[in-house]
C-alpha cells in the first residue's frame, strides 16, 4: 500500500512541471500586452511603458521569468496580481469557498437525483420510465449552460419570483466574512432569515452547475446496474427469496458503484474548475469567473497561479481517489 | 477570524450609527458591472473603479456640477488665477471631516496638508508613499501632471497654490478628475508609522458622502451614508454595489427589484425596459465619439481629396441604424454637443458616392485603390459593433471603387500596432475625462499624439497652433472661439470620418429618486433617495 501510494506520489512532480510550464508559456503566446490592455485608448509613452515593463520583470528573458516564478512558488509566493496588486493567494482563498460551496450543493444536487434516477431507470429497463429518464438526462447533458441558466433565471426569478436572480444573499443582511461559507457565515450572524436568503441563492447555480454531472451520474448508473442485474449471484439472490428492494439495493448497487464512484470523482474536477460559466452568470464570486477575467486582462501571475492551485487540488483528489480504490478493491492495487 | 470579528463590530458599529434597525434602514443598491481594481483612485483609468471609490467616497478640490460637464466649488471654496495663468491659489472649506473606521479616528478637519500629500504622493519621486503599492498614476502622468506641476505651496492651513511650468487652462478640470480625489494625510502618517502604508490604498478614508464598510470580492461593495458629510448627509442610509458582470442579469435583477440602478443596459434590451411600468429609463448623449482615422502619413490619405472622398462615401445614416440601433447619434464634429465650443455651424459631409467618385479621379484614383479597414475586437460605448460597421463601410467605398480589407487583433495588440500606425484606416473612439475640449482635440488630433493617441498620424499646424492658443488663455469666451475655429479646420482636412457619439441609457426603478445621469460616465450616489 505504501508503495503504492509513493509511485503515485512520484508521478506529481513532473505534472506540477508540466503545468507550471504550460499555464507560463500558453498565457504569453496569446497576443496582447498586459500594460496596454491596462492603459486601453488612452495608451501609454514609450518610455513609460519600459518604466512598467521593468517594474513588473516584463523586460527580462523568458527562462529568467519563468525561474523566478517557479522558485517563488516552491517558496509558496505565487506573486501579487498585476491588477489589484494583492497576492494570488490571499485573492483565491478569498474566492475559493464560494466555489466549494456551490460545487458541494451541485454535487449533492447530482448525486441525489443522479443516482436514484438510474437505478429506477435500470430495474425498470425498457419501459416509459426508462425512456423518459434516459431522454431527460440526455438533454441534460447536452444542455447549453448559459442559456439553461438563464432561462431557468427568467422562469424562477423574473416571473415566479421563487428564487433570488443572483448574488449569495440578500443585501438586506450585512453578514460578516468569518469562513467564507456564507451558509455557515449566515448562521453564524445570528441574522433572523439570512441562512434562509443564503440556501434560497444556492438552489438555481446548484441546479445549473449540477444538471451535466447529473446526467452523466444518472447513465453510468444505469449502465453499470443493468450489467449487474445480469449477473449470476443477483438470480441466486432472488432464488433464495430475497426482498427485491434487498437484491437492488444491498447486492446489485454495492457493486454497480464502483464506476459510478469513479465518475463522481471526475466530476468533481469538473465541478470545481468548470464553474466558469455558471459563477458568470449568477454572478458568483468564486475562482472560475476569477480566471477568466484575468485571462482577459493578461494578468499573468493570477492566470498562472490560479490554474496552478485548482490543478494541484484535482491532483490532490485524483489521488485520494486513486488511493481509495486501492483499499476498496485490492486488484487495482497489485495491478499496477 | 480576529480579522473577520473586527469587521463585524465595525459594521455593527455603522449599523448603530444609523440609529434604525437593519432592515428599517433604507438601502440603494447599484448592480455594478465589475470589481474595482483597488480603492485607490489614482492608480487606476476605469470607471468601474471610480464609481466604487472616487465619486462616492472621496472629494476633489473642484468638482464637476453633478449632470454636467461644467466644474463647481468642492473642497476648495473658491481660487484664482495669476494673469500669466502660471499659479493657481485655492482657498479651501473649513470644517470638513475624514471618515472614521476602527483603526483610524481623525483628530483634525481636512487642511491644506492633505492636498499637498495627496498631489505630492504622485508627482514627488522622492516621496515617502510615492512607491508604495506599485505606485504608478495612470492618470496622474496621462494627463501630462507630471510635466506642469512646477510646485505646490502651503500658505496657511487653508490656502495652496499650485505653480505650473506654463500656462495650462485646462488645469482645473484635470483637477476634478478622479485621480485629485483628496487623501488624508493624518491616516497615511499613521499608517507608515505602523509600518503598513499600503492599507491607506485598501482602506482609504475620504471626506465623500459615503463610507467603505465592507468589500467582498466579485461580490459586493457595502457603504453607509457618512454622517458628518460636509454637503449635508446622503439621503439613503446604505449604499451597496452588488457586482453583477452580465447585463441580461442584471436587467433580471432591476426588474425583480433586487437593484434600483444598473449600468449599461443591452441595446436589444432597451425596448422592453422602455414598457416596463416598474423601470425609468433614463437616457443622455454621452460624451464620447467613435471614428474612423485615416493613416494621414500612409499613401493615398496623403492626400486630402481622398479623405474627404471616402467621407462622402460614407452613409453614416446607415451605421447609426444598424450597429447603434437607435442608441447613437451622427457626428458631424470630434467632440459630442454636450461639450462647451461644439461648433453647431460645420456642415458634415453628406453621403454623396457621385461627388467621391469625382474626388477620387481628381486625386488621380479613377479606379479606386485597395486598403483596409481595422475594427476593434472589443465592444465600446462609442462604438457597439465594430465589425459590423466596418463591413458596412466596405460595402459602402467598394461602390466608389475603393477595395478594403477588413483587419482586426487582440484589442491590446490593436491599440499597439495602430499607435504606431500600422494601418491605413481604423476604427476607434474616445470618452472624455475632464469634460474640456482639449481633452479631445489636443490629445487625438494634436502633433504630441502622432504615434501615441493621434491614430490619424495627422499634425496640422494651423489646427496645432489654435489648440496651443487655446491652452494659453483661462478666458472661457476667447478658449470657445479658437476650438470653434479649430473644428472647422478639421472638418476641411478630415483626418478623420466622425461617426457616432453614442447614447447613454441607464434605467433605474421607479421608486428612486434625484438619480441623474453623469455626461463624464459616472456613477454618483448621493443625491438619490428611495
Amino acid at each position: 500500500m505504501f508503495q503504492f501510494i509513493f509511485r503515485r506520489l512520484s508521478l506529481v512532480i513532473p505534472t506540477f512541471i508540466g503545468i507550471t510550464l504550460l499555464t507560463f508559456t500558453l498565457i504569453r503566446l496569446i497576443p496582447g500586452d498586459p500594460i496596454e490592455v491596462m492603459a486601453g485608448e488612452r495608451g501609454v509613452s514609450a518610455e513609460r511603458h519600459a518604466e512598467l515593463s521593468a517594474q513588473l520583470g516584463f523586460d527580462q528573458p523568458l527562462y529568467v521569468q519563468y525561474f523566478n516564478y517557479v522558485s517563488g512558488v516552491l517558496q509558496g509566493d505565487l506573486g501579487n496580481s498585476l491588477i489589484t496588486r494583492e497576492p494570488v493567494m490571499s485573492e483565491f482563498l478569498t474566492l475559493f469557498p464560494a466555489t466549494i460551496e456551490l460545487a458541494t450543493c451541485a454535487a449533492i444536487f447530482a448525486i441525489f437525483i443522479g443516482l436514484p434516477a438510474g437505478i429506477f431507470a435500470a430495474v425498470k429497463r425498457g419501459t416509459i420510465v426508462d425512456h423518459s429518464v434516459m431522454t431527460f438526462s440526455l438533454t441534460g447533458y447536452s444542455m447549453p449552460i448559459f442559456w439553461w441558466a438563464l432561462l431557468l433565471m427568467l422562469v424562477f426569478s423574473v416571473n415566479l419570483g421563487w428564487t433570488p436572480v443572483s448574488g449569495r444573499i440578500d443585501v438586506v443582511y450585512w453578514i460578516d466574512d468569518v469562513t467564507g461559507f456564507m451558509l455557515i457565515d449566515s448562521l453564524l450572524s445570528g441574522e433572523e432569515g439570512a441562512f434562509g436568503s443564503a440556501v434560497s441563492h444556492l438552489i438555481l447555480p446548484s441546479i445549473v452547475l449540477g444538471t451535466i454531472p447529473m446526467a452523466v451520474i444518472a447513465r453510468m448508473t444505469r449502465s453499470s446496474m443493468l450489467e449487474v442485474l445480469s449477473e449470476d449471484y443477483i438470480r441466486t439472490a432472488r432464488a433464495k427469496g430475497i426482498a427485491p428492494w434487498r437484491v437492488i439495493v444491498i447486492h446489485a448497487l454495492r457493486n454497480a458503484l464502483i464506476p459510478v464512484i469513479t465518475v463522481i470523482g471526475l466530476q468533481v474536477g469538473i465541478l470545481l474548475s468548470g464553474a466558469i460559466l455558471t459563477e458568470t452568470v449568477f454572478a458568483w464570486p468564486g475562482i472560475g469567473k476569477w480566471l477568466i477575467e484575468s485571462i482577459g486582462r493578461r494578468d499573468y501571475p493570477v492566470v498562472q497561479g490560479g490554474i496552478l492551485i485548482v490543478a494541484c487540488i484535482i491532483i490532490v483528489v485524483n489521488l485520494l481517489v486513486d488511493i481509495t480504490y486501492g483499499i476498496v478493491n485490492p486488484r487495482i492495487r497489485h495491478s499496477r | 477570524m480576529k480579522k473577520g470579528l473586527a469587521k463585524l463590530t465595525l459594521a455593527l458599529m455603522a449599523a448603530g450609527a444609523i440609529g434604525t434597525s437593519a432592515h428599517a434602514a433604507s438601502t440603494l443598491v447599484y448592480c455594478s458591472e465589475g470589481s474595482p481594481e483597488g480603492f485607490n483612485p489614482s492608480f487606476y483609468t476605469s470607471g468601474t473603479t471610480f464609481d466604487a471609490t472616487s465619486k462616492n467616497m472621496f472629494n476633489r478640490l473642484v468638482e464637476f456640477k453633478l449632470g454636467t460637464t461644467e466644474t463647481e466649488a468642492g473642497l476648495a471654496e473658491s481660487y484664482e488665477v495669476s494673469s500669466d495663468g502660471l499659479e493657481y491659489t485655492f482657498h479651501l472649506r473649513k470644517g470638513v471631516k475624514f471618515h472614521s473606521t476602527k483603526d483610524f479616528k481623525p483628530t483634525r478637519d481636512f487642511n491644506a496638508d492633505d492636498v499637498i500629500f495627496t498631489f505630492d504622493r504622485q508627482g514627488n519621486k522622492e516621496h515617502p508613499y510615492h512607491t508604495v503599492s506599485g505606485g504608478s498614476y495612470e492618470y496622474y502622468t496621462g494627463m501630462g501632471m507630471d510635466t506642469l506641476v512646477k510646485d505646490i505651496v502651503r500658505i496657511d492651513d487653508y490656502t495652496v497654490k499650485f505653480v505650473l511650468n506654463q500656462p495650462e487652462a485646462p488645469f482645473i478640470a484635470n483637477l476634478a478628475m478622479d485621480f485629485a480625489s483628496i487623501f488624508s494625510k493624518e491616516q497615511a502618517d499613521m499608517l507608515m508609522k505602523a509600518g503598513k502604508p499600503e492599507q491607506l490604498d485598501i482602506n482609504p478614508v475620504g471626506t465623500g458622502p459615503f463610507q467603505k464598510v465592507q468589500y467582498q470580492k466579485d461580490s459586493l461593495i457595502r457603504y453607509v451614508a457618512f454622517e458628518d458629510y460636509w454637503k449635508g448627509r446622503a439621503k439613503v442610509d446604505r449604499l451597496v454595489f452588488s457586482i453583477t458582470p452580465d447585463a441580461s442579469v442584471r436587467y433580471a435583477k432591476l426588474k425583480a427589484g433586487e437593484c434600483d440602478v444598473m449600468p449599461y443596459p443591452n441595446p436589444a434590451d432597451l425596448k422592453q425596459m422602455e414598457s416596463d411600468p416598474n423601470i425609468n429609463l433614463m437616457s443622455q448623449e454621452g460624451l464620447n465619439v467613435g471614428y474612423l482615422a485615416f493613416n494621414t502619413q500612409k499613401e493615398p490619405f496623403t492626400d486630402v481629396r481622398v479623405r474627404q472622398a471616402l467621407s462622402l462615401a460614407t452613409d453614416k445614416s446607415a451605421i447609426i441604424d444598424a450597429v447603434f440601433q437607435g442608441a447613437g447619434k451622427a457626428a458631424k464634429n470630434p467632440i459630442p454637443p454636450t461639450m462647451w465650443s461644439y461648433n453647431k455651424d460645420i456642415v458634415d459631409y453628406p453621403y454623396d458616392p457621385v461627388k467621391a467618385k469625382k474626388l477620387l479621379a481628381e486625386a488621380g484614383y479613377p479606379d479606386g485603390f485597395d486598403t483596409n479597414i481595422w475594427a476593434m475586437p472589443v465592444q465600446r460605448p462609442y462604438n457597439p459593433n465594430a465589425r459590423r460597421m466596418a463591413e458596412i463601410m466596405q460595402e459602402d467605398w467598394s461602390k466608389v471603387g475603393v477595395k478594403a480589407e477588413i483587419v482586426s487583433y487582440e484589442w491590446g495588440e490593436y491599440l499597439n500596432r495602430s499607435k504606431k500606425g500600422e494601418h491605413d484606416t481604423v476604427l476607434l473612439g474616445w470618452t472624455g475625462d475632464n469634460g474640456d475640449p482639449d481633452n479631445f482635440l489636443y490629445v487625438l488630433l494634436g502633433c504630441d499624439g502622432v504615434g501615441g493617441s493621434n491614430r490619424a498620424q495627422w499634425c496640422n499646424d494651423e489646427f496645432n497652433d489654435l489648440l496651443l492658443a487655446a491652452k494659453q488663455t483661462s478666458d472661457k469666451g476667447e478658449r470657445t472661439k479658437l476650438y470653434e475655429e479649430s473644428q472647422a479646420v478639421f472638418k476641411r482636412e478630415a483626418p478623420w470620418v466622425t461617426l457616432a457619439h453614442s447614447i447613454v441609457y441607464e434605467p433605474v426603478r421607479k421608486e428612486v429618486k434625484g438619480y441623474k445621469i453623469d455626461p463624464l460616465g459616472g456613477h454618483y450616489f448621493y443625491n438619490v433617495s428611495k
